[in-house]
C-alpha cells in the first residue's frame, strides 16, 4: 500500500543529475505529492526557468515510479512559489561542502550583493574567507566561479536566488 | 478575458525572450574570455527558457495548433512579435553589452510590474524571471562600466554600441490596442509608464561608466506586428533549420 509519506521517499531516491550528492527533495525541486482518485501527482518546480536537468528529472521520477509497480500517475511544473535556495536544509548545504561547493548562504536573494556590497563565501576546502568572485556565472545556472586566496583552490559557489 | 489578446501577448513576451536567447547562444564557443563565453551561454539558456515556460503556457490556454517546440520553432518570419532590438546581430563585445543593459534594465522594470498581475500564471512568471533577470543586469552593468571607464578604445566602442541601439529602445515603451486591452483588463503592464524611471537608472550608470546618454526622438517599430529586419530571416534559418528539415524531430 503506498502512501503519501512512502511516495516522498520514493522521491528521495531520484538524484540531482547535476548535483547527484542532493536528491531531488533535498533540492526542493519536488513540492508537493497528491493522491487522487486512485492516481499520483507530483508537482515539480525547475530552480532556473532554463535549468537542462528538468527533463531528465522528470524522466527519473517517472521511472522510479513505474519501477516500483505505480503506473497511475502525472507530473506537472509550476512556477510559482518561485524556487529559493532558502529552501535547501543545514543538511543539503553540508552535503553540498562536501562535495566542494560552497553553500548558498541563508536569508536569500543576495541583496546585499545586488546592492554592491561584497558577499562572503567560505572555502569549502580551507574554511578560509578569504576568497574572490571569478565570474558570476559558473559551470551551470546556479553557480558562480570563485577561487580562494588561501589554499589557491578555484571552487563554484552555488548563488542565492 | 479577451482570449486572443491574451495569447498575443504571451507570444510577444515570449518571442522577445526566444530571440534574445538565440543571439546570446551565437556567443557560445566564442566568447572573448572563457568567463564570458560561459556567462553568455547560461543568460541565453535563462532566456529560451523564460520562453519555453511563456510558450508552453501559450499552447495549454488557447488552441493555436502549436505546442511550445511548434511555436518556438515552425512559425513564418511574419508570425514573430518580437521587438525589432532582440534580432540585431551581436555585433562586437560591446555592442552585444550595450544591448544586454538596456534590455535588461528595462525587463527588470517590467517585470517588477508584471508580479503584480491579476493573471497568476503572468505573476508566477515575472516572480521566477526577476531572479534571474537582476543578475543578467548586474553582469552588463559591470561591463558598461569596465568599458565605459577603461581605455580609449574600450569607451569609444562602447559608446558607439549605445548610440546606435538607442533607436531601437522607443519600440519597448510602445502601448497599441493589444498592449492597450491588456492592462484594462489588469494582467498587463503599461510599458509607457516605465520610460521616466527607466531612464533615469540608466543616466545614474552612465555617468558612474563616463559615458554619454544618445540623443533622438524618432524610433525603429514593426516588430510586434510581424515586420522584421533584414536580419531575421538569417536567424531564422538557422534557428529553426532542424524543425524544418526534419519536421517533428524530437529526441
Amino acid at each position: 500500500m503506498w502512501t503519501v509519506l512512502r511516495i516522498w521517499d520514493l522521491m528521495r531516491e531520484v538524484r540531482d543529475p547535476e548535483i547527484p550528492a542532493l536528491n531531488v527533495v533535498e533540492m526542493g525541486i519536488v513540492r508537493d505529492v497528491v493522491h487522487h482518485d486512485s492516481s499520483w501527482h507530483i508537482i515539480i518546480t525547475p530552480t532556473y526557468s532554463g535549468c537542462p536537468a528538468m527533463k531528465t528529472i522528470e524522466d527519473d521520477i517517472a521511472s522510479v515510479l513505474s519501477n516500483n509497480g505505480i503506473g497511475n500517475f502525472r507530473i506537472s511544473t509550476v512556477l510559482s512559489p518561485a524556487w529559493t535556495t532558502d529552501w535547501m536544509t543545514d543538511e543539503a548545504r553540508e552535503k553540498l561542502r562536501l562535495e566542494g561547493i560552497a553553500p548558498p548562504q541563508k536569508g536569500s536573494a543576495d541583496k546585499g550583493l545586488l546592492m554592491g556590497r561584497v558577499r562572503d563565501v567560505k572555502c569549502p576546502r580551507c574554511g578560509s574567507h578569504s576568497t574572490v568572485m571569478i565570474s558570476q556565472f559558473g559551470s551551470t545556472a546556479c553557480k558562480s566561479l570563485y577561487r580562494c586566496e588561501s589554499c589557491a583552490e578555484p571552487f563554484d559557489y552555488f548563488k542565492c536566488i | 478575458m479577451n482570449k486572443e489578446n491574451y495569447s498575443k501577448y504571451i507570444i510577444r513576451l515570449a518571442d522577445d525572450a526566444l530571440i534574445l536567447g538565440q543571439r546570446l547562444s551565437e556567443w557560445c564557443g566564442h566568447g572573448p574570455v572563457l568567463e564570458e563565453d560561459i556567462a553568455l551561454a547560461n543568460i541565453s539558456l535563462d532566456y529560451i527558457g523564460q520562453a519555453t515556460n511563456l510558450f508552453k503556457h501559450a499552447a495549454e490556454s488557447d488552441d493555436l495548433g502549436r505546442d511550445e517546440d511548434g511555436l518556438a520553432l515552425t512559425r513564418m518570419e511574419s508570425e514573430y512579435n518580437n521587438a525589432l532590438l532582440m534580432e540585431l546581430p551581436n555585433g562586437d563585445y560591446a555592442f552585444t553589452i550595450a544591448r544586454q543593459y538596456y534590455y535588461t534594465s528595462f525587463y527588470l522594470l517590467f517585470l517588477e510590474r508584471l508580479k503584480q498581475s491579476s493573471d497568476s500564471f503572468l505573476a508566477g512568471f515575472a516572480e521566477k524571471s526577476i531572479k534571474e533577470v537582476r543578475y543578467h543586469v548586474q553582469h552588463a552593468g559591470d561591463w558598461m562600466r569596465r568599458m565605459g571607464d577603461g581605455t580609449e578604445e574600450s569607451h569609444t566602442r562602447i559608446q558607439e554600441a549605445l548610440n546606435q541601439l538607442w533607436p531601437y529602445l522607443g519600440e519597448l515603451f510602445e502601448m497599441d490596442d493589444v498592449e492597450r486591452a491588456t492592462v484594462e483588463e489588469g494582467y498587463g503592464v503599461d510599458r509607457s509608464l516605465l520610460l521616466d524611471v527607466w531612464k533615469m537608472k540608466l543616466s545614474d550608470l552612465l555617468s558612474e561608466a563616463t559615458l554619454t546618454q544618445p540623443e533622438s526622438a524618432w524610433h525603429h517599430t514593426g516588430g510586434r506586428h510581424g515586420r522584421h529586419t533584414e536580419q531575421m530571416g538569417f536567424l531564422l534559418a538557422e534557428m529553426q533549420f532542424l524543425q524544418r528539415a526534419y519536421p517533428g524531430a524530437k529526441w
